[in-house]
């Protein structure tokens, strides 16, 4: 039983992973905690569900469709709030993500109405493998391989490509990085775009295992957030573990704990964190000298 | 036409002038100072030359080119490079890392470009290698060979102004900010330094404006000098001149 809880609390742990993998790199790169994110998500599927239900076309036309909007919707949001902020600080820019969050719900609502809608999946939910006793559905299979693949994709970008490089610069020493001739702004509408393809991908892994409407993504991604936490909010590997650890946790507490107590989990692990290990399990804390 | 000419310029902090109608010119292939007590203004001029700041008031033209509203990566881009009084490195990257993030500007950072990267003949695999031996011979000339695969975090103070140093040299600038480069550095370490921004100036024909408190480094390499305290010009010339000038002396060691 416990192999059975680990390996659906990892299914779920994976779009916990996503969700926290695109927040932290908003968050190195600027120190916004980005509370868009999964409403960004959100809507990127509705645009998948609008191509594949609605217009009938296939499956990767509605895939790439809604990963090109993604990218658009990043750059944009970016560049047409965060940038336009005058004398941000902190703060004033959280609230920005947040006011962007409760437009795209509030045209969402507008758009497509609240009901709840189905998105089909080439990956069925219901036909599983069986593997030693331990039973998986493909669509779980296919949301472990897409987060295992988008970290495999980001390993690349960040570690073997240029504009990766100058990406970890910003995140590092923005000014220094400016002065270096490296368009500190551009970079960071690069880590929107990247960040919120990798919320779509979530969003459109999660829409089939509950349903599709505008409130879809509000519980992952507080989970998301959580895990970031756990993680460190500055390490991409500790996001990614804190995202796992979170959903395994999460569904061996709902077992053997208490069931309706199973969301709380992930509030109890962020205090618990900021308690005891406020740096989170790999993240740094950086120190600046004054 | 003058390399690098500020005119007027004046920057406020709250009720402080930290700049007040300064003016001044550097030719090409100058090695220029500039010198004044603490909190006389002169980071705050390098900082308004990299477009950190913006001076209210007067313009700093680069060329003949003014770039006094230009962003910061916009000067850059032009050709000039800068290092810091306190380190600005990418502390968790190794050297080389940080040496190539200097040759950023003449990269073209194509994704489907790097993805053809695992081919050696391919154009982004010829143009890595190029770049690759431009930061070799940056790390030659500043004996940085036995630095490379380390993460500057971990490197000796002295080394980590090198590594800077380093930096701004593979952006192949014409023109080079150092903000008192010789801070912190052990006599011999100084004594390298000096020899190499001489090597700067001759061999790579680069023109420096330094800012540093050794005054016999200053006298030493310097082809004129600016003194400036309280953000105004106090005396400019050669450097015997500038030594001997009575307010100099005042500025420094105050008035009898």
């Amino acid at each position: 039983m416990t192999g059975q809880l680990i390996i659906s609390g990892l299914t779920i742990g994976s779009i916990y992973a996503m969700l926290a993998l695109a927040m932290s790199i908003i968050y190195k790169a600027s120190e916004i905690p980005n509370f868009a994110q999964g409403d960004m998500g959100m809507i990127s599927t509705y645009i998948a569900y609008m191509i594949l239900v609605v217009h009938g076309w296939p499956f990767w036309m509605a895939f790439a469709g809604a990963m090109i909007f993604a990218v658009i919707l990043g750059f944009l949001f970016e560049f047409l709030f965060i940038r336009r902020a005058k004398e941000p600080n902190i703060l004033n820019l959280i609230i920005v993500t947040l006011g962007f969050q409760l437009f795209l719900y509030g045209m969402t609502g507008w758009r497509w109405g609240s009901d709840q809608r189905r998105l089909g999946m080439p990956f069925s939910e219901t036909d599983t493998i069986n593997v030693g006793g331990v039973v998986i559905s493909h669509l779980g299979v296919a949301t472990i391989l897409t987060s295992i693949i988008i970290m495999v994709m980001l390993w690349f970008f960040l570690s073997r490509t240029k504009l990766g490089l100058a990406m970890k610069a910003v995140q590092q020493n923005p000014m220094a990085a400016e002065i270096n001739g490296i368009p500190k702004d551009r970079i960071l509408g690069i880590s929107f775009a990247i960040s919120s393809v990798i919320g779509a991908m979530a969003g459109m892994m999660i829409a089939p295992i509950t349903t599709l409407d505008p409130n879809m993504m509000w519980d992952p991604l507080m989970k998301g957030f959580a895990a970031a936490v756990l993680g460190g909010m500055t390490s991409l590997p500790g996001a990614i573990i804190g995202g796992y650890l979170l959903g395994i946790i999460e569904n061996l507490f709902g077992f053997y704990v208490s069931l309706e107590f199973k969301s709380v989990v992930a509030f109890l692990i962020i205090v618990l964190v900021l308690v005891f290990k406020p740096a989170g399990i790999l993240g740094h804390h950086y120190v600046r000298k004054v | 036409m003058p390399m690098l000419k500020v005119s007027h310029i004046t920057k406020t902090f709250g009720g402080l002038k930290a700049l007040d109608d300064l003016s001044f010119s550097v030719e090409k292939g100058e090695i220029y100072s500039v010198i004044g007590p603490n909190g006389a203004g002169k980071s705050t001029l390098f900082n308004c030359i990299n477009s950190i700041y913006t001076p209210e008031n007067g313009t700093i033209s680069y060329k003949g080119e003014e770039i006094t509203n230009l962003s910061s990566n916009g000067v850059a881009s032009l050709g000039i490079a800068r290092t810091f009084q306190n380190i600005e490195l990418f502390s968790r990257l190794t050297t080389m890392e940080n040496l190539m993030l200097g040759r950023h500007l003449h990269m073209k950072t194509g994704l489907l470009a790097s993805a053809s990267m695992w081919w050696r003949g391919s154009k982004a695999a010829q143009e890595e290698i190029k770049h690759r031996e431009k930061v070799e011979e940056i790390i030659d000339i500043l004996d940085l060979q036995a630095y490379r695969d380390k993460f500057v975090s971990q490197l000796p103070y002295g080394i980590q102004k090198m590594v800077e140093l380093g930096r701004a040299l593979c952006m192949e600038p014409d023109l080079l900010l150092l903000d008192e480069p010789a801070a912190g550095l052990n006599n011999e370490e100084r004594e390298d330094l000096i020899f190499w921004i001489r090597d700067i100036r001759d061999e790579f024909g680069i023109t420096v404006v330094m800012i540093e408190h050794n005054m016999q480094m200053v006298v030493d390499i310097s082809d004129r000098i600016l003194v400036i305290n309280f953000g105004k010009k106090l005396a400019e010339g050669l450097p015997e001149e500038v030594i001997n000038h009575q307010e100099v002396i005042n500025a420094y060691l105050g008035q009898p």
